[in-house]
């Protein structure tokens, strides 16, 4: 027994040596990766982890002088508050409408169009088409909701084409009932182009041999279309539902912000323009953090359930 | 992939016709919108309110352009933006090209921890609050800063550039490198940063639109008005409907501004949309290699 100690102890940490002096060597050459790293993890934990930590003004009456530390703990108090308010049955089905609607609408039409635009006769059309729908994904925001308000007014341009054909014109800017369907549509106007382009290059990937066989067996280009290209495109399609579906709680702040009048608010007041007017307008910051909290929390939720389902149901996931 | 047969069937011809007609109601979609803006903003603004220029202009003249191009707030932004495009671009370069080849590398230890630490943030945050506390203890609030430093790194552009780098520096290149004894310094700037000219301007493209189009930061962090970014000002004139500012305290001359203010807002929208559309076309292939490279690994 002492013998075998004694010969098995020196030989392991000569093992042991050999192996840190090799991470030593390893370390020695790739140290400059870790410092190509390290500003973007410093920008995160700056910028993500340490308002991590911030979360806590959520369950406290947190007053600035006091610092976040320092504030009175008052438990679920803000939570209570918020689900007791008058405002928190509209904000979640403001919030959830307008994220189903527009998953129900922005994502199928990038699909037909990608399924279309390969079948598209003339390389030429094909490539301008392309170009032009994926520009107003590069217009900003405020300018494309700017452009909404003009072109919407009484005396814009829809209504003027309206008059032409006869119809009275509509009053699209000051009837709250529109607001969900200009906020969707012109959503998918903006988005379809850009978000078609994952489905094309998908599609370029599809065997032609499977279009041959399918010409032999004279099949019209409606079935290929049907038959070959779409469940090609299936696997890409799930990917995206999940990365959509875990955003659902997360709609824009910035479109339904600019689009908000005193006469729609009834609709589009969602919970991220919510939180800013009650947080960073008139300063109630633990009230706003604690709904902030809810949103993300139902969020993560959400992405994990869906991609647990995904992965059960045709084995595609996100990790 | 098209595939060519002679012998069509009806269903096909259809077809043909059918979607050639979807592109071309598509085309006019995009790009009706776009013309009509650019017409309205030279013509009669009495004539545009009454539907009388559909597809020409009336009685062209520049007045909205006289007043847009003496509106000093307009100009600043512009300023403002180029500046904080400019830097907030070269920061995010620094941040994501670096990185992005050295998580590429297999031999960095502990990569997969630095990629969960990375990839987490994308999935839960701390919410508007903390993050707005947090800016405002570092002393950041309304100061140029902010704008330069906010949506100057993302991880999902990281993730592209280390797919990038994954797939197009071969480990033999490496690999022979080393036997030369070249450091990864210098192995980098001297064969990995010429190989990688497509990613780098894929990137400096998507952080530059991000940043030009960015509003949020602005209406956050900044208090000031000669700070403003081109988007914040922007909402003022277009959405608030704020007349430009009178640099005169002629009343004929504010008067005229209020009469043509719609035109004084399609032309708004065309000097500071105008950048990025005349560039657009050139640069579009880089965009979609861009998602391309995003769609090998989610």
């Amino acid at each position: 027994m002492y013998t075998r100690g004694t010969t098995t102890v020196p030989h392991k940490s000569k093992l042991k040596t050999s192996n840190m002096s090799k991470i030593k060597g390893n370390f020695k050459k790739t140290w400059i990766l870790y410092v190509f790293v390290l500003p973007p993890m410093l920008y995160l934990f700056i910028l993500h982890y340490i308002p991590l930590y911030g979360i806590q003004i959520a369950f406290k009456n947190f007053k600035p002088a006091q610092g976040i530390w320092g504030s009175q703990w008052v438990g679920f108090k803000h939570f209570i508050t918020f689900f007791e308010s008058y405002h928190f049955k509209s904000l979640l089905t403001n919030t959830l409408i307008l994220s189903l609607y527009s998953l129900a609408a922005g994502f199928p039409i990038p699909i037909l169009l990608a399924l279309i635009l390969n079948y598209c006769r003339y390389p030429k059309l094909k490539k301008l088409v392309q170009t032009v729908t994926y520009a107003p994904h590069f217009i900003s925001t405020v300018v494309f909701c700017g452009m909404i308000f003009i072109f919407l007014s009484v005396d814009g341009i829809v209504n003027q084409f309206l008059m032409l054909l006869g119809i009275d014109p509509i009053l699209f800017m000051s009837k709250a009932e529109y607001f969900r369907h200009i906020y969707v549509w012109s959503g998918v106007f903006k988005g379809m182009g850009w978000s078609s382009i994952i489905y094309i290059a998908t599609l370029a990937g599809v065997s032609p041999d499977l279009h041959e066989a399918a010409l032999v067996d004279g099949a019209t280009k409606l079935q290929r279309m049907f038959y070959i290209d779409l469940p090609s495109i299936i696997p890409t399609a799930v990917i995206l539902l999940i990365l959509n579906a875990g955003q659902i709680m997360n709609v824009g702040f910035e479109k339904a912000f600019l689009l908000q009048t005193p006469v729609n608010l009834q609709y589009s007041e969602i919970i991220s323009t919510y939180v800013y007017k009650t947080g960073i307008q008139s300063a109630q910051f633990s009230y706003s953090a604690a709904i902030g909290l809810f949103n993300n929390i139902i969020n993560f939720i959400l992405l994990m359930s869906v991609n647990k389902f995904a992965k059960k149901v045709n084995g595609i996931s996100l990790w | 992939m098209q595939v060519k047969f002679s012998n069509e069937s009806r269903e096909d011809k259809i077809f043909d016709i059918f979607i050639t007609i979807v592109f071309i109601l598509l085309l006019f979609l995009v790009l009706y919108p776009l013309y009509f803006i650019v017409i309205a903003s030279i013509s009669n603004p009495d004539l545009v309110s009454s539907g009388q220029v559909l597809f020409l202009p009336k009685q062209v003249n520049f007045e909205a352009y006289k007043y847009i191009f003496r509106d000093t707030r307009i100009w600043r932004g512009y300023a403002n933006t180029i500046q904080y495009t400019f830097f907030g671009t070269f920061f995010a370069l620094l941040l994501t090209i670096p990185s992005g080849y050295a998580l590429s590398r297999k031999d960095m230890k502990g990569k997969n921890f630095i990629m969960k630490y990375m990839v987490f943030t994308m999935y839960f945050g701390g919410g508007l609050i903390p993050k707005y506390l947090v800016i405002k203890n570092l002393g950041l609030i309304d100061t140029p800063f902010v704008l330069m430093v906010l949506g100057s790194f993302s991880v999902f552009n990281l993730i592209i550039t280390r797919t990038y780098f994954l797939s197009t520096i071969p480990i033999e290149l490496q690999e022979a490198a080393e036997i030369d004894g070249c450091s990864i310094l210098r192995f980098f700037i001297a064969i990995v940063l010429p190989l990688s000219k497509s990613i780098i301007a894929i990137m400096l493209l998507y952080y530059a639109v991000g940043h030009w189009n960015s509003f949020f930061n602005g209406l956050m962090y900044i208090k000031s008005d000669h700070l403003y970014p081109l988007q914040v000002i922007l909402r003022d004139i277009l959405i608030s409907g704020q007349n430009l500012q009178a640099d005169s305290t002629d009343m004929d001359y504010i008067l005229e501004m209020e009469r043509i203010s719609r035109t004084i807002r399609y032309g708004v929208i065309i000097v500071s949309t105008l950048p990025v559309l005349i560039l657009y076309p050139f640069v579009q292939k880089h965009f979609v290699k861009g998602v391309m490279i995003g769609s090998i690994k989610g």
